[in-house]
């Protein structure tokens, strides 16, 4: 009997995307991706523009489901025909863009009280209370930013960094099963970018939680995590788990992607990316 | 003599202030809660209305119809909301499907265009007879005062429950809420829903004062439930909940001494709703005005 298949933690089974079918715009996003998440994963995924990363993520977070046929597995249980709010239950997500995964109009308290109900019903109990402020000071203190104290400031007028630590939180402080990463440093300033990453590794290493984070740049793939899956196309090329990943360069990547993939490593911003 | 025309437009103003609030609370929750442009109210106004005649001609309570009233304009906005989140149809044009489709159910629930209340024991009478004085411009503001209370205060503890929160945030931020488990097509239901009771409940108050419902007094609601909102919003930039709902009221006071004055200065009533138009662009267009003053760009209006 296969043991390993019932602790994954997500289970992907051909999962497949084709978007404008019947159009002459029809493009198959992902082919038949089988893929298995164990606990306390930390998988980085790594691919040129058009590789399915970005689909990847939004099916594994409900956005929208696979082709028929496929399945979508969360700790055990078949989410793939549930609604994206329903996903939410098991999967936090951080955006790219930091004014995606916070609401501007609303305080940092409001933020993050939305945040602690994930995967609970929302009733007529007052949204905040002393205890929440307890835990979101404790939960907002050790990024080292100060918003701890500024837990009645409304949101849009945080910078971009700022906003993307507490999406980061929000993603997290209710503890789903799952954190989805999808190129959440991108849009920020190279040393912004350096302190969202490392408190990204801290909260992950802390609370023990599985991570897939989405990049485009190799250096961060190779250095964060314990296992590495490239995309091209619409399919995994390549999987690399703990013990290869340690010894892997930069190079060897690119020499993996050009067998996998037959041909030349074209897309510059892969190969550039060294932040 | 002047402080008695003073006197009399200050709680003309008043009275229509309080009375029309309710609207202008609904079209709060919609368009500045939610972000939904709701046209809705045109045919809710004038459903909650006719529900509440009918009831009272009938022989019902008069604040049994006024709570049938509300229900009516409940279930009005829920539509809306469905026709939305369920059938996919954008938020502008279900408003205005469902205010050209309650012109006939109006006519229906009424069975003809107009109902005369004039003897009948409406909300304010019968609080009047409670009290054993005659119905005046005073307990009318009293009663009005009351209820605009009552349902600010509910307001505002529901928009700050966890459900009334995750509605605020529906409005601000859609994926984001829905990434955090919340289900956004009930948020927007029971935010369109809410907002269509408070402006039957108004409807139906404004047919018990005047003495009669008719089937077209809700024109032009809308314009005038935004016109409250954006008066308020300019006037007292609110932040916060219930500094927001304090803005719509007394955007809605603000909104009705205009008028008043304007009726006074000897303007046609039938010219209202264009000086209210004119209000509301006036006010929609001053941001793009100041950004082309200072040559900055602003992105075309969504057509949708």
């Amino acid at each position: 009997m296969d043991t390993s298949k019932d602790q994954s933690l997500l289970q992907l089974r051909s999962v497949r995307k084709v978007f404008a079918r019947g159009t002459i715009d029809e493009v198959t996003a992902l082919y038949g991706i089988n893929l298995d998440i164990y606990p306390d994963d930390f998988v980085t995924i790594i691919g040129s523009n058009g590789a399915g990363k970005s689909t990847l993520l939004n099916i594994i977070a409900g956005v929208f489901p696979p082709e028929m046929g496929g399945k979508v597995i969360i700790g055990g249980e078949d989410v793939t025909d549930l609604s994206e709010y329903k996903h939410a239950t098991y999967v936090g997500r951080v955006w790219q863009e930091p004014h995606v995964g916070t609401a501007g109009k609303l305080t940092i308290e409001e933020n993050l009280s939305l945040a602690l109900l994930r995967g609970r019903p929302r009733g007529l109990r007052p949204s905040l209370n002393k205890q929440h402020r307890e835990l979101f000071r404790s939960a907002l203190a050790p990024l080292g930013l100060g918003l701890e104290d500024r837990l009645n400031t409304l949101v849009g007028t945080l910078s971009g960094g700022q906003r993307q630590a507490l999406a980061l939180v929000m993603a997290t402080i209710s503890k789903p099963v799952l954190l989805l990463l999808d190129e959440h440093i991108a849009t920020l300033d190279p040393r912004t970018a350096q302190i969202v990453l490392n408190l990204s590794d801290m909260i992950v290493q802390r609370e023990r939680m599985t991570t897939i984070m989405v990049t485009h740049n190799m250096e961060l793939a190779l250095r964060y995590g314990n296992r590495l899956i490239m995309m091209h196309k619409g399919r995994i090329i390549v999987d690399i788990g703990q013990q290869d990943k340690q010894a892997l360069t930069i190079n060897d990547l690119v020499t993996a992607f050009e067998q996998a993939a037959g041909e030349q490593l074209t897309d510059e911003s892969m190969l550039l990316s060294h932040r | 003599m002047l402080p008695a025309t003073i006197q009399g437009i200050l709680t003309s103003s008043l009275s229509d202030g309080l009375i029309y609030a309710f609207v202008a609370v609904g079209v709060f929750i919609t368009f500045r809660v939610l972000a939904f442009p709701d046209l809705t109210v045109d045919g809710s106004f004038v459903t909650g209305g006719s529900i509440a005649a009918v009831m009272i001609v009938s022989g019902h309570n008069s604040f049994l119809a006024t709570i049938a009233a509300i229900g009516g304009g409940l279930a009005c906005g829920a539509v809306t909301g469905l026709l939305n989140t369920k059938l996919r149809i954008t938020a502008l044009l279900a408003g205005i499907l469902m205010m050209v489709s309650l012109y006939s159910v109006n006519l229906r629930i009424m069975s003809g265009a107009n109902i005369p209340l004039l003897r009948q024991i409406t909300i304010f009478k019968s609080i009047a007879n409670f009290f054993g004085t005659a119905k005046s411009v005073i307990l009318v503001i009293g009663i009005l005062a009351v209820l605009a209370l009552i349902v600010f205060m509910i307001l505002n503890w529901f928009l700050r429950t966890e459900l009334g929160l995750a509605l605020r945030a529906s409005g601000d931020n859609e994926q984001m809420i829905r990434g955090l488990g919340s289900d956004t097509d009930k948020n927007t239901i029971i935010g369109c829903s809410l907002s269509n009771g408070m402006v039957a409940l108004s409807g139906a108050l404004v047919a018990q004062n005047q003495g009669f419902c008719d089937v077209n007094m809700g024109i032009g609601m809308i314009v005038m439930g935004l016109a409250a909102v954006i008066i308020g919003g300019a006037l007292f930039h609110p932040r916060g909940v219930a500094s927001m709902l304090l803005a719509a009221l007394g955007g809605t006071f603000v909104y009705r001494l205009f008028i008043t004055i304007a009726l006074r200065l000897g303007l046609a009533p039938g010219d209202l709703k264009l000086i209210t138009a004119v209000l509301v662009v006036i006010a929609l267009c001053i941001p793009y005005i100041q950004k082309k003053a200072r040559h900055e760009w602003m992105p075309p209006a969504v057509k949708f």
